[in-house]
This record gives C-alpha cells, structure tokens and sequence, in this order.
C-alpha cells in the first residue's frame, strides 16, 4: 500500500468534498468578491480530479487568506506574505501534490513581493491565485499595491501618489509560465481559468479580481468585463511573450481607467517546470522524497561515506 | 617545549587555509591530538590572516596561550599578482611577520620568508627583530622560500616551501604531508610540489645549526581518526537524523554549513536550495516539514532575524524544522568574521508570543555533531522548532576525534506521525476533519497527518486554532492549546534528564571551592583554564551548559549550590547567559560573578584564569579586552 493513498486516487470527486463540515469561524461580508473564487474553486476540483486529500491549499493572511478555512483539503494558513515559499517547499518535498498558494493583492505583491518574484522565476509547478480587491481588506480598507494612483485611504488621506503594481507585467517578467486574469463575477470564466492553470505544468498566476463592497466601495465591480479571448479587437498570441506583454499592458492599462479585461495571457507549455530541471540535474529525486520517510523500506544513506575525506 | 603550537601567516587569500589544513592532518595522521583557529579579516583578497594549529599527545581542548612557532609568509596577495610587482592592493600592507610577534611565547621558532619581507618591513613597522629575539629568547631562521619555490616550481608554492622548513625544523617526518599531497594534487603540479618540499627540509637541515628545542611531539592513536570542523559535524548530523531539505541564504559564517549540504544532500537523495532571503528560507523548511521531509535551514545573526516570523509559524502550526544560528558579532552585520555569544537572547524569545522552542549550543566538533542529531529527533518526535548555535569560532575550528564517533546508524523516523491506518482510528471532528492538534496528549505533542494521506486533512494555522485546525479565539481552547504546546518543554527536559542525551559538562574536582560556569564554543577553553588552576593550587570546578532550553534547571542548580561563588565565562557585553540563568533558577544572584569579551576574539585559557583571580581576591586586575561584571548586590 502507498504511504499517500489519497495521492491518484481515482474515482469520481463530487465538488460538495471541498465544502467543510462545519460552518467555518472566518467571515466573509456579504457580496465579497472572495466567495466567487470559492465557489470556482471547488467547481474545477472535480474537473481536475483531484480529491481534498491530496490537494494542499496554502494562503497567506488577509480576508483572502482565509480561503482555506471555507475551503475542504490539507491547509496550510501561514502568514502575511509568505504563503509562496512554504508551498514550493511542500511541492518539492511531495511533487504528488496538488499545491495550490492563495493570498490577497497586500499579501502577494506588497510584503510577498520578492517571494512572488523568485517563485514564478523558478516556475514551481503550482497555481497561484491573488485576490486582487486593490484593497487591505482584513485591516479595514488602507491602500495596497493595486489600489490606484490618487486613490484616498485612512493611511493615504492625501491620494496615493503611487503608480499601482501591474501584476501580469510583473509576472511574465519575473518568469510565470502561465498568466491569467479573471473577475469574481466571471464564474464561467474563473472557473475555466483555474482549470487551465491547475493542469498547467508550471508555474501558473492567476490575478484574481475580487471585489471588496466594505472597503473599497468606490472600485468598480469589474463589470462589465470583456473576455479578451472571445473578443476579436484582441486578436493575439497567447503564446508569444512580446504579444502577451503587449496585451497584458494595454489590460492593466485599461483597469485603471475601469475598463475590465479578463482571460488568458500567457502560456509557455513548453518550459521545463523546477522540479523537472532539478531531476535533469539530479539534484532533486525521482521519487516523492517524503515518501521515504513512511517506507519502511527505504535505505538510507549515512555520513560515515563522507569521513574517509577527514582522515 | 612538549606541544606544538604553529601558526602560518600571510594575505587572505594566499592558500593558508588549505596549507594548515594539510599540516593539521599530518599531524593527526602522525598520532597527535590537532586544534586550529583560524583569523580571517572580512575581505576576499589581502587583509592580514593567520591560522594556528596546536598539537600534542594529550588532548588539546582550545587553540591555548600564544604560540611556538611562526611560519611567516610574504605578501603576494596584497600585491599585485603578477610576479615581481611591487603594487600594492588597497591600502592595506601584509605584515605577516610584523604583526604576529606579539603573541609569540618565549623560546619560540620564527621562519619568515626573506624573499619577500626584507629589513625594509620591520623599519617601517619600527621593529628590532634582532633585540626582540634576544630579549625572548626567539631563534630566527630567515629562508628565502619564495626563490625557493620559484626556482623549483612556481612562485605561489612557496607554501610548501614553508612547510618543508618547518619539518625540518622540528624534525619531522615528510611521509604523511607528501601522502595528503597525493591525495590532493597530481601531475606536474604534484612533482614540483614535492620537489618544493624536498628542498627546502634538506636546504634548512644543511644550512643552519638549530638552536632552538622545539620538536613535533610524538604520540599514538588507538583508533583511524578524522579531522573536523563544527560545521562539517553539524552537517553530518543532519544526514545522519535523515535531514534531506535544506534551504538558505548566505551569511558568514553559517555559509560554511549551508554550503556542505548543499554539495552532499543531492547526493544523499535530498533537496537543496538558495532561495531569495531568510524569510523564505525558514518557511520553505517550514513548508517541506509540513509535507513530511525532515527539514533544516540556518543563518547567522542578520539573516536569523529575518527568520522570526516562520519561526514563530513553526511554533503555532507545531511543524517541527531545525535552524542552525552561527552567531558572528553584532549587531546589525556587525563584524562577519569575528565570534561573539551576544545573540542568544535573540535566539531564546525572539517572534511574538511566548516561545516554545529548543536550543542547543553544543562545546565542540562531537556536541555538534550529537546535538544536531538531538535537535532533529526532539524536533521531530515533539513537533516544535529546534535551534542549533553555533559561532564563527566553533563553525570554523578543526579537531580531531575517533572516526567511528560519527559512523552511527541514520534515523530517518519522522517522529510523531501516524500512518494511515492509525489515522483512520484516530478522533476526528464529525466535520470529517482529522484531530491534528487534539488537547489531551500525553508528552504535549499531538500525532500529526501528512497532506496526502487519506483522511488526515487538517487545518495548520498560525492562527490560534481548535483541534481540527480550525480559527479560534474561545479562552478555553486558547488555554487548553497554550498549556499542551508549553508542556513539551518539560516532557523534553525530562527526557533528556532521564536519558544520556543531556550534553551539560562537569570539568575538575568535584568538591572545589568556586565555580566557573560557561555555555557554548567557550567550555574547552575555560576547562584547560580549570586544570591551570588547580595547577597552580586552586580549588575550581566548571559546569559547560549545552541545553539552553529547556534550560537543565537541576543541574545548573546543584553546581551553584555547591560552590561559594561562581565566575561566568561569555563572549558578550550584557552577561546574557548569566541573566538566563537567574531567570531561570531565581536565585543565586550574589553567587554570580561575570567575565565578558567582545572585542571579537574567543578567550583564551590564560584570561580566564586572570580573570578567575577576581573572584578571589578583590584587587586582582582583570586581563586587557574583558571586562568584570561582579554579583548582583556586590
Ligand atoms: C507581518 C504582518 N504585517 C501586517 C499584518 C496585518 N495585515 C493582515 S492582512 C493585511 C493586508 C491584507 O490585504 P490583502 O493582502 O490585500 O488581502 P485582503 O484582506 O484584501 O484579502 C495586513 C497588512 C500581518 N498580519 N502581518
Ligand atoms: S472586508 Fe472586503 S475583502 Fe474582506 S471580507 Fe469584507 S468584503 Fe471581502
């Protein structure tokens, strides 16, 4: 028997499995944006065919970061800005996994900023979803890295004078192998989005817009929203990196002025993900690492084959 | 003259290291206890640095009082390399010669390399050679090793040069240096080499009638041993334990750590990364232990600092990981190549709440090496961070010891987690969830589930959280969670109570009179004060504390009970290992006496024994560069 049965398991998921047992102590406001990518979410689990058991859900702090006490699978809720590292790590140690990191826009382009960066830079195989509400949510409505430029908060009364974070440009610069960007009010959409980016093998970013009707009442609701996709003014190819870039601008550009473009962005199917590198370098096993430590079979090697170097 | 205490000199850069390395080994090989100290200046090329290897029959427990022998080399890399060049890199000037007569001890040998440090030198560094000598009783052997090396090989061999002349010099037989340099070199380079050493032990045996009496000592080991540094054996430890996940970020000097399992892990089958910054590092570890890896990372104090909030995550969400912290003079970057102990409070309580943690400092190559191994199954079986300290001083000294001291068996049991058949029978919420974190456990650690097997979901929140893992803030789980996470300190404490894996060290008679209490790199070095001493007819005993925390409260208590004052050794300005200890105990203040340094060198024995002297009599002066703190209510 494997030490991680639940790991390809095979049978068929219902997505009512990601939906915990008790009604979980966070709180959403009512119409936040966060339930829509819940909702997607637990709808393309099943599609994928994975089970709660062998999906790690990794958030980092904000009321995004509580998605995985709503949502029904290992969890991990580590701290504000962090929740990249530790699941690459988790997705090292067991490549079997599911890894999915989740956070909010504060969270993953402000304090986890440099993480965000480095991660997409070595293309782990994972999906990444932020909750991009151009808001502090959880902290009652200060500025974040999206809000825009002139927005007014208790902590930037006077406007912010900053140009907001471009998230996909950021992304495909820093190396992502697949960037998307879907609205909460898109289920259709997000949901096929977090399909792609989950069976994406690589690093894959999707910058979700969520809508926060407590603190940022003024944002738009993103609607209406324009599938880039589905729209011929935007004819271009996803899988060319100067076009993506291109279309990525002229979106983020767009958003600003409260125009919303959703869909794919960019997509590199072919580019080795890190675990796969690392393999090709032997730097990394073939085998699940953590598995190891449950078999009793494995052997482990011992320093005393390094000592003769000592002598 | 029986020890031998040889110190080679020159520019960073200028391949002292692996010369002295070299020399240690041989040493070893020919059956003598080794020591080395190595001083580096922080920078790449030039600055001066030296190492001293010490080695005798008997065991050598510190780098000792001074030296017997200099090998001064030239200054070739604070030049410019090119041969010939008279260009000076910086502004600094090597005085491998100049700078190292201080220390020097009366009747020692003195071998410099006249090719390159000519009178010209010792004008300009306003030194009488010729007096001091005299005046010391020095005996001087100027050899130009550089037109030696050149003539038979190439100028930067004028190492070998070196060490030919020294064994010559103290007699010593070629065979095991000529042995590790057919391990290490091969072809012409070898040949030359050879050819170097050679030369230079006939030339100096042929030129010069020895009026010194300073001879290699003679011994024999029972057993193959092996030449270490604490890093090397921290690092073995963690293979050892079954460690295969790392993750760091540069930082003098937990570099040298960091670096060794980087090469081996991936061979090892394990993992290993650079990533961004120290935040990142403890959270992968954080990350790869959660997904059931055993999993270590590291830094020094800079870089430790960054790692306060995973640490603190891996306290709440009970996810065991080692840190190793190689503490370096601070604060801030401080100074990255000196030693200092002044990290520990830091190390203790830093991250927000109250710590649960472990915290080993072991004394020397073999604590490293036990105490790391110690720190990943209490880690493990306990599910809480544990943290190894180590400094810039142990990280780098070699020493030797048995060989089958580290050839034990690996442990690659991951501690306290369940399979999937125990899963299966174990309490879970009637949500379905697994009862990660349930209250009522026996040692404080409630068995874990690792994400992927079946039925073991579970919340890990840095959160505070109810048994399934779930967010909340009711004061009775709140307690209930506190308690049972607090209560693995004691479980451990009396763990290491009962078992032989509690590393406190007991040194000299045990009914003396006073105590001398130390923790850390520092306990050898305060031993070999303890047997001058008594030596000298004194009534003193040592305790060396290695568990930090949970702190040996039984022990340390006994020690102070049964001595009438007691003298606490550390390399720090705030006596922060004697404030644990009052912390810890409570009482004892009048009893406890301090003697700092932190001036970026480790004591030397002779100062604590000048420094014990305070103790015992008032007037007593305290040796230059520490610094008395007498007993509270003194
Ligand atoms: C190190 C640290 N700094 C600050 C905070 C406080 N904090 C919690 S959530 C948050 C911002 C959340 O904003 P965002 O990431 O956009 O998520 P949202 O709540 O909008 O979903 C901050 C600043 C924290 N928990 N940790
Ligand atoms: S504060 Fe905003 S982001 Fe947070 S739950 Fe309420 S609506 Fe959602």
């Amino acid at each position: 028997m494997s030490v991680f049965s639940a790991i390809g398991e095979e049978r068929e998921i219902d997505r009512d499995e990601f939906t915990p047992g008790i009604e979980p102590q966070a709180t959403w406001c009512p119409g936040c944006g966060d339930f829509g990518v819940l909702k997607a979410l637990k709808q393309a689990m099943p599609e994928i065919g994975r089970t709660p058991d062998e999906t790690l859900l990794v958030t980092g702090i904000g009321c995004s970061g509580k998605l995985s006490s709503y949502f029904e699978s290992y969890g991990f809720h580590s701290i504000h800005g962090r929740s990249l590292p530790v699941a690459r790590a988790a997705k090292l140690a067991n490549p079997g996994l599911e890894v999915i990191a989740a956070g909010g826009d504060g969270d993953g382009y402000g304090i986890g900023g440099n993480h965000f960066m480095h991660t997409a830079r070595e293309n782990h195989d994972m999906t990444y979803i932020v909750f991009n509400n151009e808001i502090f949510g959880l902290t009652k409505g200060q500025t974040s890295p999206t809000s825009p430029k002139g927005h007014k908060s208790k902590t930037q009364p006077h406007g912010s004078a900053k140009d907001p974070v471009r998230p996909m440009s950021l992304s495909l610069a820093s190396g992502s192998s697949y960037i998307a960007r879907t609205a909460a009010v898109n289920p259709n959409q997000a949901k096929e989005i977090l399909i792609e980016a989950m069976e994406h093998d690589g690093f894959a970013h999707v910058d979700f817009l969520t809508q926060c009707p407590t603190w940022n009442k003024d944002a738009k609701q993103y609607v209406p929203y324009t599938d880039v996709q589905d729209d011929d003014e935007f004819d271009f190819d996803v899988t060319d990196r100067r076009e993506a870039a291109d279309a990525m601008y002229e979106a983020e550009s767009r958003l600003h002025e409260g125009e919303v473009l959703t869909g794919r962005f960019y997509v590199d199917s072919d580019r080795p993900s890190y675990g796969e590198e690392k393999r090709a370098t032997d730097e990394m096993p073939d085998d699940p690492l953590a598995e190891r430590y449950l078999d009793e079979d494995s052997e482990w090697e011992r320093s005393a084959d390094l000592l003769h170097h000592h002598r | 003259m029986t020890e031998l205490m040889w110190r080679i000199a020159g520019g960073s850069g200028d391949g002292i290291d692996s010369t002295s390395q070299n020399f240690a080994k041989a040493l070893m090989r020919a059956g003598l206890d080794v020591f080395t100290h190595r001083h580096y200046p922080s920078r790449i090329r030039g600055g001066h640095t030296y190492v001293e290897v010490r080695a005798d029959e008997d065991p050598v427990r510190s780098r000792g009082d001074g030296f017997n022998f200099l090998l001064a080399l030239g200054d070739s890399f604070a030049r410019n390399p090119q041969e010939g060049s008279d260009t000076v890199y910086g502004n600094e000037e090597i005085k491998p010669l100049s700078e190292n007569l201080d220390d020097l001890n009366e009747g020692g040998v003195i071998v410099y390399d006249e090719g390159l440090l000519d009178e010209e030198t010792l004008e300009r560094a306003d030194i009488d050679l010729e007096a001091m000598a005299e005046e010391n009783d020095w005996h001087v052997y100027p050899l130009d090793l550089r037109g030696l090396a050149r003539e038979h090989g190439r100028e930067v061999m004028r190492n070998t040069a070196g060490v030919g002349a020294t064994a010559a010099l103290l007699d010593m037989d070629l065979q095991h240096i000529e042995a590790l340099m057919e391990d290490a070199m091969t072809g012409e380079v070898l040949e030359a080499n050879l050819d170097i050493l050679e030369r230079a032990h006939e030339s100096v045996n042929e030129e010069y009638e020895f009026t010194h009496d300073l001879r290699t000592p003679t011994g024999d080991h029972d057993e193959q041993q092996v030449l270490m540094s604490g890093s090397n054996a921290v690092a073995y430890g963690a293979i050892d334990e079954g460690c295969r996940f790392i993750s760091g970020y540069p930082m003098t000097p937990w570099t040298d750590v960091f670096t060794i399992l980087s090469q081996h892990l991936p061979k090892f089958g394990g993992i290993a990364e650079q990533v961004e910054d120290e935040i990142a590092a403890a959270s992968l570890a954080v990350g790869a232990s959660h997904a059931g890896v055993k999993a270590m990372s590291g830094s020094s104090g800079g870089g430790f600092a960054l790692m306060s909030e995973p640490l603190g995550l891996a306290e709440m969400t009970e996810t065991p990981i080692v840190l190793i912290e190689a503490m370096r003079a601070g604060p801030s970057t401080g100074m990255p190549t000196k030693p200092e102990q002044a990290d520990l409070e830091h190390i203790l309580y830093t991250s927000q709440g109250d710590s649960c943690r472990i915290v080993f400092a072991p004394a020397n190559v073999r604590e490293c090496y036990d105490q790391t191994r110690a720190a990943f199954r209490l880690a493990y079986e306990y599910q809480l961070p544990a943290i190894v300290i180590i400094d810039q001083k142990l990280s780098g000294e070699m020493r030797n010891a048995d060989e089958s001291f580290f050839d034990r068996e690996p442990n690659a049991d991951p501690g306290s987690v369940l399979t999937e058949e125990e899963i299966r029978e174990a309490a879970h919420h009637e949500s379905g969830k697994f009862k990660r974190y349930q209250h009522d456990t026996e040692n404080g650690a409630s068995p874990r589930a690792i994400p992927g097997q079946k039925d073991g979901r579970f919340l890990a929140s840095g959160n505070e959280h109810t048994p399934e893992g779930h967010i909340s803030e009711s004061p009775t789980n709140r307690v209930a969670q506190m308690d049972r996470r607090m209560s693995k300190l004691d479980s451990i404490r009396a763990e290491l109570d009962d078992g032989d894996s509690s590393h406190q060290t007991h040194y000299g008679p045990e009914d003396a009179e006073y105590g001398l209490l130390v923790w850390g790199s520092q306990q050898d070095t305060v031993f070999e004060a303890v047997d001058q001493l008594n030596e000298a007819g004194e009534s003193v005993k040592a305790l060396g504390v290695s568990d930090l925390m949970p702190y040996p409260e039984d022990e340390v208590s006994a020690f102070l009970e049964s001595v009438e004052s007691c003298l606490v050794v550390e390399m720090n300005a705030s006596a922060q290992f004697r404030g644990l200890t009052q912390k810890e105990l409570g009482r004892f203040g009048p009893k406890l006496n301090s003697l700092l340094k932190y001036n970026g060198e480790a004591f030397e024995p002779s100062e604590v024994v000048e420094g014990f002297e305070r103790i015992v009599s008032r007037d007593a002066a305290i040796p230059e560069g520490t610094k008395f703190v007498p007993a509270a209510g003194d």
